[in-house]
């Protein structure tokens, strides 16, 4: 079967999501919707402080306190080694996650979980948080990357020396790694540049800002065995991380995955889990923790702030000679900053002889940066793609038309390294200029901006399993929690191999113990992995189905095909047979040889990059320095999208993400360290009435290396926004604003500069 | 400290609960009623998740007490539905893919419905404004706001 080119029943196809009625009803059960029996309050106790020594922490008083069942500190987790953990796009340390779940030595930040109680109430785990003393040290901190770089600066982790420089330093400072990226000849390509622009940027951390904060219930039996209901990205990664942050087998630990309120990369690593399991293991009752909005944005992981230095050269003619970019990001308070996916994807839409990329992964007293949404692109791409536009300006040539000059096809080489296979950045182009919005009018004081944004794509392990009922339904198991609505795209796919309607195919997310292992959903991999893992599934089921119907009807199993959900013989010189459907073929199960059920456990490679193009026009107040959103387009290579309406919830919510970074969301910190704004109200993401309707266009070129052709799609479409944005309010005011936010008291003082 | 006893209407029936005076009417709601479909997103009033609309008008329930139920006629998301038959705006939200975490969907599904209940014909800028205290942060709000007009329109005969 040719997946890439024939025409669909069920692919494409805008169905109703099998969660659906659930989620409208309020039936769902997300992460703080579950309680057992006898269950306990679990709560932790936060350092105040950016960087302090802990010299003694004194629970006696809290565990006194009648109903408290359990107090923990550090001291009550085993001390582990270094040993690298992959689950989101970036490796980490599970010993960094064990000292990030709770404190060891010293308090990197404010928010940095000190202790943890577990009670009989939320009133009475609250006032023994108040009764642990815990005696600090305050040491000097340090919040900004080019401050943290400095040979004087506050060291964060003392032992911490610099990988990626030959030789290795002896000497601990505060940047983690370096990392560098170079293709040809650099210095002879700005020789080559009649025009070069380059230009400084900063960014701040901003918060993945789902809705649902971090939710846990933990149970533990006399034997030893530990239930786990979460919302994560990954149960399977809550397994690894509790297993290993604890000391326990895998098998000790079955993590259920409840509905995902929202993740963006927030949800791909633990923080109060292992101490809820640990908690319940030491009271042999059920745990809840559920953090409060505060503790999500003092705790738990935004992401990277940065500095970053982008050059770029070209010809008169508008060919790009040399790009050069220079990028420190913060990694919080412990290694693992996205700074290296950042070099990889800053130069990645365009054909470039000559590339040199440079980051720096810098730790200072924030709260562990966590992946948000392409990590590391947005941002390189914020600076990259303003250079491109204020290159544009000076050669004289449309920012379109530099792009369109430049365009990476198939067959360039990635500037980190391979070379692309079929891609669909050119595609993106010419649908933007085919599009109204590219010559649409625009009113007063309005700007109109385009720019790009690449993600690679992820793939990895997943598993499926299909399960044939015996009136003919069928049951699709999956290993990836649905953040977004894979439920419904691997129920599409299901139902066009087997054949079926889909109103016969139910899919659900199986437990830890339930299916087989599968990595975190995030990276955009789950319609492109678990999506191969269900049609290889399907395929083992169809395949059963024709030996079922091979052994019926006696003849070979090769003389049986699958077409159109029946089991049909492939000419007559096997024999006139009346084709079986899969409801016959399952209802006589038992009587040839037992239930039908499909499995697939696969590492899937050959994920298609993506590349996205959006165009937007603000309007700017002059006399407040709001910058209002007036129109949106964005525009991507789907590859194939399953489920349009998904696909296309997955370009309007990034654009709206990308433009709240663009515009209002910051982490502001006081000189004294603390987050001044954990909450709603003073961290500002975009509301209903601060955003237009976003206009989207799919482009399909199909990945070759899926069955149907799938490229992710989920992070491409927060990398554009930041640097569309700046580019139309530079066309509208004729600033280049190269710090973000671009609120608006810097729009007003970037006004006030120019007059 | 000494529990309150409350009585109200929830979803059309009589409803009586024990509360700690300082106990929010989310926490009653979810923890002493299992109604859990009104959801914790802030507890500051700023996300709309556990929006339920009391008397008429829309109410975040973490910026109530438990106490102020009494006597109130409080509507839902669990009481949306009628038996098997979702609301329009249910059946619209799942026809344009207006959710896709689906956890702020509860919030907004009450907050449209307290709109409709007023404004049967809204525009879009009426819509935006009037959601714009309920945080979404997975659709971008386009097919929210379209999902909650298609409603309208089915619901006025169009």
């Amino acid at each position: 079967m040719d997946g890439q080119t024939r025409d669909f029943k069920w692919i494409g196809k805008r169905t109703v999501r099998p969660d659906g009625v659930d989620k409208v009803t309020g039936r769902a059960n997300f992460g703080a919707d579950f309680s057992l029996p006898g269950m306990l309050v679990g709560k932790v106790l936060r350092s105040p402080h950016a960087h302090a020594r802990i010299l003694s922490i004194d629970t006696g008083k809290a565990r006194v306190l009648p109903g408290v069942k359990a107090v923990i500190t550090a001291a009550d987790l085993p001390d582990i080694p270094s040993e690298e953990a992959h689950f989101g796009e970036d490796p980490t340390d599970f010993r960094y996650v064990s000292h990030n779940v709770m404190a060891r030595g010293k308090a990197l930040y404010d928010g940095h979980v000190v202790a943890a109680v577990a009670a009989t109430s939320e009133a009475i785990a609250e006032a023994a948080l108040g009764l642990i003393e815990v005696e600090y040290d305050i040491l000097p901190h340090v919040l900004d990357v080019e401050d943290a770089m400095k040979p004087d600066a506050p060291l964060v982790i003392e032992d911490l020396i610099t990988q990626g420089i030959t030789p290795t330093p002896k000497k601990p400072s505060n940047i983690a790694k370096r990392i560098q990226y170079d293709l040809g000849d650099i210095a002879a390509g700005f020789k080559k540049a009649d025009v070069v622009i380059k230009r400084r940027f900063t960014t701040k951390p901003v918060h993945q800002g789902y809705i649902e904060p971090h939710a846990v219930v933990a149970s533990t039996s006399e034997d030893g065995q530990s239930l786990v209901w979460c919302s994560s990205q990954g149960h399977f990664m809550v397994r690894a991380s509790c297993a290993k942050l604890l000391g326990l087998d895998v098998s000790q630990l079955r993590v259920m995955p409840a509905e995902i309120g929202g993740g963006f990369g927030g949800k791909v690593t633990v923080y109060q889990e292992p101490l809820a399991v640990l908690m319940s293991r030491k009271t042999g009752r059920p745990v809840k923790m559920v953090m409060s909005r505060e503790e999500v944005f003092r705790g738990t992981g935004p992401t990277s702030g940065s500095v970053m230095t982008v050059k770029i050269g070209a010809t008169k003619k508008g060919k790009i000679t040399a790009a050069e970019a220079t990028l420190a990001f913060q990694a919080g308070a412990y290694p693992g900053s996205p700074v290296g996916l950042g070099c990889m994807t800053a130069f990645a839409p365009y054909d470039l002889e000559n590339v040199k990329t440079v980051g720096y992964d810098v730790v200072v007293n924030r709260p562990k940066a966590t992946a948000y949404r392409a990590p590391g692109a947005p941002l390189a791409a914020f600076a990259a793609e303003s250079v491109l536009d204020e290159l544009a300006k000076a050669l004289n040539i449309a920012p379109l038309e530099l792009r369109e000059k430049n365009a990476a096809r198939e067959g360039t080489q990635a500037p980190y390294g391979p070379r692309f296979g079929v891609i669909g950045y050119v595609a993106t182009l010419q649908a933007l200029r085919d599009h109204p919005h590219y010559m649409a009018p625009l009113g007063p004081n309005q700007g109109r901006g385009i720019a790009s944004g690449f993600w690679m794509n992820f793939g990895g392990q997943s598993s499926a399993v299909i399960n044939v009922n015996e009136d003919g339904t069928v049951v699709v198991t999956l290993g990836h929690p649905d953040i977004g609505g894979s439920r419904a795209s691997m129920a599409l796919m299901a139902a066009e191999v087997l054949g079926i309607d889909i109103t016969k195919v139910r899919a659900i997310i199986g437990d830890t113990h339930s299916i087989g292992l599968s990595d975190i959903t995030g990276g955009s991999k789950v319609t492109f992995a678990s999506g191969m893992a269900v049609v290889k599934a399907a395929n083992d089921v169809t395949g059963q189905l024709r030996a079922r119907a091979a052994m019926i009807w006696e003849v070979d199993a090769d003389g049986v095909v699958w077409e159109d959900g029946h089991a049909v013989a492939s000419s007559t010189n096997v024999g006139e047979f009346e084709p079986l459907s899969l409801a016959q073929i399952a209802a006589m199960a038992a009587k040839t040889g037992g239930p039908i059920s499909g499995h697939a456990s696969i590492n899937a490679k050959g994920a298609g990059p993506g590349f996205g193009t959006h165009i937007c026009d603000v309007e700017v107040d002059r006399e407040t320095g709001r910058v209002t959103v007036v129109r949106y387009t964005a525009i991507q290579d789907a590859g194939r999208a399953i489920h349009p309406s998904y696909v296309e919830g997955q370009l309007q919510g990034g654009a709206a993400q990308g433009i709240g970074w663009a515009l209002n969301e910051e982490y502001v910190y006081g000189d004294d360290g603390r987050l001044q704004n954990p909450g709603f109200l003073d961290y500002r993401m975009p509301v209903a009435s601060d955003l237009p309707m976003i206009d989207t266009v799919i482009v399909e070129v199909p990945n070759p290396n899926h069955p149907f052709g799938v490229r992710g799609v989920g992070e491409v479409p927060i990398v554009p926004p930041l640097a569309a944005v700046a580019n139309a309010i530079e066309d509208a005011i004729g600033v280049r604003m190269t710090d973000l936010p671009m609120s608006p008291p810097r729009i007003l003082a970037a006004l006030e500069d120019k007059l | 400290m000494k529990k309150s006893h409350v009585t109200t209407t929830i979803n059309g029936e009589p409803v009586e609960f024990l509360c700690e005076p300082q106990q929010t009417l989310l926490d009653v709601l979810r923890d002493e009623l299992n109604l859990t479909g009104s959801k914790e997103g802030c507890s500051s009033g700023d996300c709309g998740a556990c929006s339920v609309i009391m008397d008429g008008r829309v109410v975040c329930t973490c910026l109530a007490l438990g106490v102020e139920a009494e006597g109130r006629s409080i509507d839902t998301i669990e009481g949306m539905a009628e038996g098997e038959t979702l609301h329009p705006l249910q059946r619209w939200f799942l026809e344009e893919a207006a959710l896709q975490c689906g956890f702020c969907t509860p919030g907004f599904l009450v907050a449209a419905k307290a709109l409709l209940d007023r404004n049967p014909d809204p525009t879009e800028t009426e819509v935006r404004y009037w959601l714009a205290g309920n945080l979404c942060r997975c659709t971008g709000y386009d097919k929210i706001v379209r999902a909650v007009l298609s409603a309208g329109a089915e619901m006025r005969g169009q």
